[in-house]
């Protein structure tokens, strides 16, 4: 760790457990991460691996299992927050067969990689939690959906695959209990929407990846329209660690109505990035300041986005909101699947909601029209006001057009693509306004609306930013004061990177 | 056998491989054209027919698929991928300049290749490296913290 800091009452080395990106996490999803070696399940095993689907298997009937889960009060990791053990009776409960066990690990929310983490660093612990799930509901064949951007993680996982099967944790007649399970990989192709559900189960089935109207939910009527169960990866991770432990154990760390860890890809303007696992409960301040370590080169914290391209973000006054599923919707974001963005007084909102909504937009797959033209649109605003083209009543239109999609879309993509631009513009309307009324974008990013000047004091004349600048917009002759002709100026900030005397200015 | 299309001709022998390995799957579409892409670059059209007649699978629901996931090209590509993350952390710290560098520069416009079909400039979103922004990937090389003009030497030097 670079950033360890030693306090002179602390002993010369802590471990690492003392350090402060360290010491508020409790790892329970992440404990194998980087203590053991993936792609050895003797590792796996010599830290309790596959002890829990043993208990499962002879000491625990299929209700039982879903007796724990329920009680644990796991909810789903992906984001929704539904709880585990409901949705596994619903699948036991389906008569239909065969029954399918399947694992979303599609993570495609920009900046989260902690299902990645968990499928490089311990992939049996996915594994393993798939193969109780299928045990509980009565299933004998599962997938795992893992989008094709993540080449190591599918890797490992056909390792440990091949080697829990070689040790008869996969395959017929499972510890001789006469459960059979076995796994399959199913890579994505490069689709967004394909983390819903449906959409998942379409893709799988090798069509496009089309979200359907629920119910049927997948527990009635799923994969090839058999009963299927649905869950991200750290629910399966988390599995083996309720059934070894108990519900109890699990139940206690965490808030009551939302009990275990949250992890969190913590990214952005923020000392100290990486993933972490927290208690749910936490406040957003411990997570930034005590884990994260803070902002960078003395900024100031301007807000944090949570739930990623579907969240929302919150400003400081929400610091202290405890992170679990209900009060960040509460406060006015999301738990989503757990990316975690710090933002700078330097990241205009307007821009920032842009980009999400850039991003949520281009993924709408077309199917249903208010998420496919709704998203457009809304673009087409915020586009128009981050240019200095605002108009007064834009603000309703955006108001109007993400009512209409929150509560008209099919599927999840559709109802929380307006998510960041609703909040930012909640939080931090008078950012909107700045770009509407005054045609400033008060960070200084918007380059419809700023210029580029050079301060006549500061500038040597070193033809430094003239030769850089792609646009030829730079004129001057050596040793004297340049001039950046607005008109031509792209406004793409390198003449200000290449500077040497800080001779260059945005308004 | 083989097949001529956009000047390039195709020898379907490594399809028909692909074809017989994903004989007895269900939903087998997606891996089999992403293996094929993997041997001929992108997904010509001829191939797509190819397939669709072998799977007796209609070309229109082929074509659905293939147009549907961003990971498929029905277009010829560069010899060297560029791609530059434009994902949430790398957004942050100034991607799109390294765009507007390397399509001013290497004359590749983003989604695009260059007119000698040596690059082919793609943005994606989040490679899972927020740690590295903001991060370009190469081909199969990553780099991390990049800076669009040393980037773009990097890039000259490719072959």
């Amino acid at each position: 760790m670079e950033n360890v800091e030693l306090q002179q009452d602390q002993v010369a080395i802590p471990t690492y457990t003392e350090l402060p990106y360290y010491r508020k996490q409790v790892r329970i999803a992440l404990r194998n991460c980087g203590i053991i070696n993936p792609q050895r399940i003797e590792d796996y095993i010599a830290r309790g691996g596959y002890l829990a689907l043993a208990k499962a298997l002879t000491e625990m009937t299929p209700d039982e299992v879903i007796g724990v889960m329920k009680e644990s009060k796991l909810r789903g990791r992906g984001g929704a927050g539904f709880v585990t053990g409901i949705k596994w009776e619903f699948a036991r409960r389906s008569p239909a067969r065969p029954k399918y066990v399947i694992c979303n690990a599609d993570e495609g929310d920009p900046g989260a990689f902690m299902d990645r983490s968990i499928l490089e660093g311990d992939p049996h612990s996915v594994i393993e939690g798939m193969a109780i799930a299928a045990y509980a509901i009565g299933s004998e064949e599962g997938y795992i959906y893992c989008r094709a951007e993540y080449p190591l993680a599918i890797a490992h996982l056909k390792t440990a695959i091949q080697q829990a099967r070689d040790y008869g944790f996969l395959g017929k007649n499972i510890l001789g209990s006469n459960f059979n399970f076995d796994l399959h990989i199913k890579e994505g192709a490069g689709a967004f929407v394909c983390g819903e559900e449906t959409a998942l189960m379409a893709s799988i089935e090798g069509r496009r990846g089309e979200p359907r109207p629920r119910p049927p939910f997948p527990a009635v009527s799923g994969l090839w329209s058999k009963p299927s169960n649905v869950n991200n990866v750290k629910s399966y991770a988390m599995t083996p660690q309720i059934i070894l432990n108990g519900a109890e154990w699990f139940a206690s760390i965490g808030t009551e109505n939302s009990p275990g860890t949250a992890i969190f890809a913590l990214t952005g303007k923020i000392n100290r990035t990486g993933l972490i696992e927290v208690p749910m409960g936490i406040t957003l301040r411990e997570i930034i300041y005590d884990i994260g370590g803070g902002i960078p080169g003395g900024k100031k914290f301007k807000a944090v986005q949570t739930g990623g391209p579907l969240g929302g973000c919150l400003p400081a006054e929400a610091l202290d909101t405890p992170v679990d599923f209900d009060s960040l919707v509460q406060a006015g974001a999301t738990m989503g699947s757990g990316g975690m963005i710090v933002v700078d007084e330097d990241t205009c909102m307007v821009e920032f909601a842009k980009y999400f909504l850039t991003f949520a937009s281009a993924e709408s797959c077309g199917k249903c029209v208010p998420c496919r033209i709704g998203g457009r649109r809304l673009l087409e605003v915020l586009t128009r006001i981050s240019n200095g083209e605002g108009k007064p009543e834009d603000l309703d239109e955006i108001e109007y057009i993400s009512r209409n999609m929150k509560e008209a879309s099919l599927c999840a993509l559709g109802q929380l693509t307006p998510g960041p631009v609703m909040a930012s513009l909640r939080f931090f309307r008078s950012e909107y306004e700045a770009h509407i009324y005054d045609k400033k974008c008060p960070a200084k990013v918007c380059k419809g609306l700023i210029t580029y000047r050079v301060i006549e004091e500061n500038c040597t004349g070193c033809m430094v930013c003239k030769r850089n600048c792609p646009a030829g917009a730079i004129s001057g002759e050596k040793r004297e004061v340049h001039y950046i002709d607005p008109s031509i100026c792209e406004r793409c900030g390198i003449c200000i990177t290449v500077c040497k005397f800080d001779a260059i200015l945005i308004e | 056998m083989s097949e001529t299309f956009e000047d390039q001709t195709f020898d379907l022998a490594p399809l028909l491989e692909i074809l017989e390995g994903y004989k007895d799957q269900k939903g087998a579409v997606i891996p089999i054209l992403q293996r094929t892409q993997e041997v001929y670059g992108y997904l010509p059209k001829p191939i797509l027919k190819e397939i669709s007649k072998r799977m007796r699978i209609p070309l229109s629901r082929i074509q659905g698929v293939a147009t549907f996931y961003a990971q498929f090209h029905l277009k010829r590509r560069g010899r060297h991928l560029i791609r530059v993350c434009d994902g949430t952390a790398c957004h942050v710290k100034g991607a799109m300049k390294t765009v507007d560098v390397i399509h001013e520069q290497l004359e590749t416009p983003p989604g695009g290749s260059s007119p000698d079909y040596k690059y082919t400039l793609e943005i994606v979103y989040c490679l899972g490296s927020c740690g590295l922004a903001p991060v370009v990937v190469v081909d199969e090389k990553v780099y991390g913290q990049t800076e669009p003009d040393k980037l773009v030497r990097q890039l000259k030097r490719l072959d």
